[in-house]
């Protein structure tokens, strides 16, 4: 760290012979840029005229989410039969595309709650794209599930209300938990995105009045709630933000493993393992990150954002993708290996059937995709490329698809009786629907890069050089205020 | 910029958690009473084809149940009686009376008489009556007391919760297998035999099935 030479001076002997390298902090924001720089920049990106490319992406998105909509309308109108998925195999894409959009979102809640209570202060130029992409992603996954009940008036029977069937759901089952689990996660998610916002919509109501635009200065106010910057403001919300970060950490990590158990508490050979819960969490912020990457790399470089999201965040994110990448690629081995070990024989044909059987092509992208994929970013060379990046995070999303499907649909076309034995292939509507869920999810967010600020102004200007107590001269242990050396130099000598 | 908040709006929240409270409140009620089968089904009466009095041919001509719904006792469906049946008495009585003209114009033309049917069981859930009234559950349990109804009427919700209340816990609506079709009698447990109601449960080996597919077959 950048105290270390300094701190050598009072501390044990052995410093000095080993002389620890300086490691300098990365910079989060890079070329000296002001704070006024940083909200020109943001707030320009919505005071600005709508960009021709914007108009092009989001007709075109609206073109692709027409596919979803169309899918669903035949659905409800037809019956859920028009999807694919037939005895044995009775949960295929819904459930893998519902898994795939949970799964993505993941990225969103480990930056805002995991990086916030653990310091890391790069998470601020990609938290709030980030936590809105968990949101969008919510709304894209509870499309599946919601219209797999096929009569989607009776959805309503996911949630413990009282009726006149005096019925109750199963709260033994993990699919219910799958709805609480899920609900709690939409809602604090969607709290965090807000809270998080706030001061920032303030600054756009400012901004919008001073510029004369009376409708849009109400609008951002309205949400703005009122937000003066004041000091008793600041210390409610960062104690707020504190308390959310506190709630969601924990959703980082049960979301998924209760989605886990929707295969995990069952009885299917492939699907019967412990390994699950913390198998998909890996695999959920794999792909979060795939997703995160494949999202803020354009935005970097179509708004030159270069100076707030460096090429350190990028290496970060790169950082990460390959660890859970990793982890999952140990997984994978880690299920072949239980499987023989656990000598159960209905375990192994299911695992030696995903690797060659009918579905062999699947599990074969699964394990190109999310084990071969990461393992690029150990090069330096390959996180500094960032189109090379931005292809990779492409395959990372592909290949976590393949995953839920292979999961999925192998254990159920191959279970215990071979009389009960299928195959399966979506129909089309299935994959209209799916298709268009990327439009869905593409509409949403372009109006977000459109209408809110993209990055959080007041937390990327309290990491910039200059918002440094110590004024950027870190080890300057004779003015630098409450620096470990210079306190150490001040107490007793040993 | 000017304030867009007055000082009032530190109410909204509280405010807001009220309406929307007494709202939510208003809804429920509202559901609770007006959607639910006890306000959609019970008290349905329809005019029928043939002004037929369950009792009068009960009370004063002392009819059992099982005269007409002859296949009760033995099939999962009651029957509803062919004209033939009426025809039985009504040949030699009243042969000529205007309101039975529907029932011979039946029997004449082999054509069923147009019956409004009052009591409905969804397509999705299966009843088996024969099982209900070979196990103590009298026709009065879910038909209401028919054998004093000049007009048929809906008397229970049979909602879910209807059947589900009895499934749960049958004791309480048994009667000896001899009153099943006794309308006006009364169950073991309003007789002070409680003791009785247990032993057929235990003896008749009752479990009404609680699980989905005991009814959604």
């Amino acid at each position: 760290m950048a105290h270390a030479s300094e701190s050598t001076v009072g501390a044990p002997a052995i410093l000095r012979e080993v002389k620890p390298a300086v490691l300098p902090r990365a910079i989060l924001v890079e070329h000296g840029r002001s704070f006024s720089w940083i909200t020109d920049k943001i707030s320009g990106i919505i005071e600005g005229k709508t960009p021709g490319w914007w108009w092009v992406c989001f007709i075109l998105a609206c073109f692709v989410a027409s596919f979803t909509v169309g899918g669903i309308t035949y659905l409800v109108a037809t019956g859920v039969g028009v999807w694919g998925h037939a005895n044995p195999v009775n949960w295929a894409w819904d459930i893998v595309n519902f898994v795939f959009w949970i799964g993505i979102g993941h990225a969103g809640t480990l930056i805002s709650a995991i990086l916030c209570l653990l310091r890391q202060k790069w998470r601020t130029s990609i938290n709030r794209a980030a936590e809105a992409m968990t949101i969008f992603a919510v709304v894209c996954a509870a499309i599946f599930p919601v219209f797999h009940v096929g009569r989607i008036w009776y959805a309503w029977y996911l949630f413990p209300i009282p009726n006149s069937n005096v019925i109750w759901q199963n709260f033994r089952s993990p699919l219910e938990w799958d709805v609480f689990a899920v609900s709690t996660y939409g809602t604090v998610s969607v709290l965090f995105w807000y809270v998080g916002l706030i001061p920032d919509l303030a600054v756009l109501r400012d901004r919008f009045y001073a510029a004369g635009n009376k409708l849009r200065s109400f609008l951002y106010g309205l949400f703005a709630m009122g937000w003066r910057g004041s000091n008793r403001h600041w210390s409610n919300y960062e104690m707020a933000y504190l308390i959310l970060a506190g709630v969601s950490t924990p959703l980082v990590l049960s979301v998924h493993t209760i989605v886990s158990f929707d295969f995990a508490v069952s009885l299917l050979p492939g699907w019967h393992t412990t390994i699950f819960p913390p198998y998909f969490v890996a695999g959920a912020i794999f792909s979060g990150f795939g997703m995160v990457l494949t999202l803020m790399l354009p935005l970097r470089a179509v708004y030159g954002l270069q100076d707030l999201i460096t090429q350190y965040h990028i290496d970060c994110m790169c950082k990460i993708t390959l660890a859970t990448g990793t982890i999952v690629g140990y997984a994978y081995g880690m299920e072949f290996f239980i499987a023989w070990y656990g000598a159960n024989p209905y375990e192994g044909f299911a695992f030696i059937n995903r690797a060659f059987g009918h579905y062999a092509w699947a599990y074969w992208i699964m394990i190109s995709c999310n084990v071969i994929t990461p393992q690029f970013f150990w090069f330096r060379k390959v996180r500094e490329n960032t189109t090379l990046v931005w292809v990779l995070s492409i395959f990372v999303n592909v290949g976590m698809w393949f995953e839920r499907f292979v999961i999925i649909v192998t254990s159920l076309a191959r279970d215990f009786l071979p009389s009960s034995w299928g195959y399966y292939s979506p129909s089309i509507v299935e994959i209209f629907t799916f298709f268009g869920t990327f439009g869905v999810f593409s509409v949403l967010f372009l109006l977000f890069i459109r209408f809110l600020p993209i990055m959080p102004m007041a937390e990327l200007k309290a990491v910039t050089p200059q918002a440094d107590v110590h004024g950027g001269h870190h080890g300057d242990h004779k003015t630098g205020l409450g620096d470990p050396a210079s306190v150490e130099q001040g107490g007793p000598q040993p | 910029m000017s304030k867009l908040f007055p000082k009032s709006a530190n109410k909204l929240p509280l405010q807001i958690v009220i309406y929307v409270g007494v709202l939510a409140g208003i809804a429920t009620a509202g559901v609770t009473y007006y959607m639910t089968p006890k306000y959609t089904r019970v008290g349905y009466a329809p005019v029928q084809p043939v002004p037929f009095s369950h009792a009068q041919h009960v009370q004063e001509v002392g009819l059992d149940c099982r005269y007409c719904h002859s296949n009760v006792d033995k099939s999962g469906h009651s029957n509803v009686p062919a004209a033939q049946t009426c025809m039985n008495c009504h040949g030699t009585i009243k042969p000529n009376s205007p309101a039975l003209a529907v029932v011979r114009e039946s029997f004449e033309k082999n054509t069923p008489v147009p019956w409004v049917w009052i009591h409905k069981t969804p397509d999705f859930a299966f009843f088996n009556h024969a099982i209900h009234v070979n196990r103590g559950i009298s026709c009065v349990e879910c038909h209401g007391p028919v054998n004093q109804m000049e007009t048929v009427t809906h008397m229970q919700p049979l909602s879910m919760a209807f059947c589900l209340d009895c499934h749960r816990d049958p004791a309480p609506r048994l009667r000896a297998p001899g009153d099943v079709y006794n309308l006006d009698s009364r169950t073991l447990a309003d007789q002070g035999r409680a003791d009785e109601a247990q032993n057929y449960i235990h003896d008749w080996k009752l479990m009404p099935p609680q699980s989905c597919s005991g009814c959604h077959r």
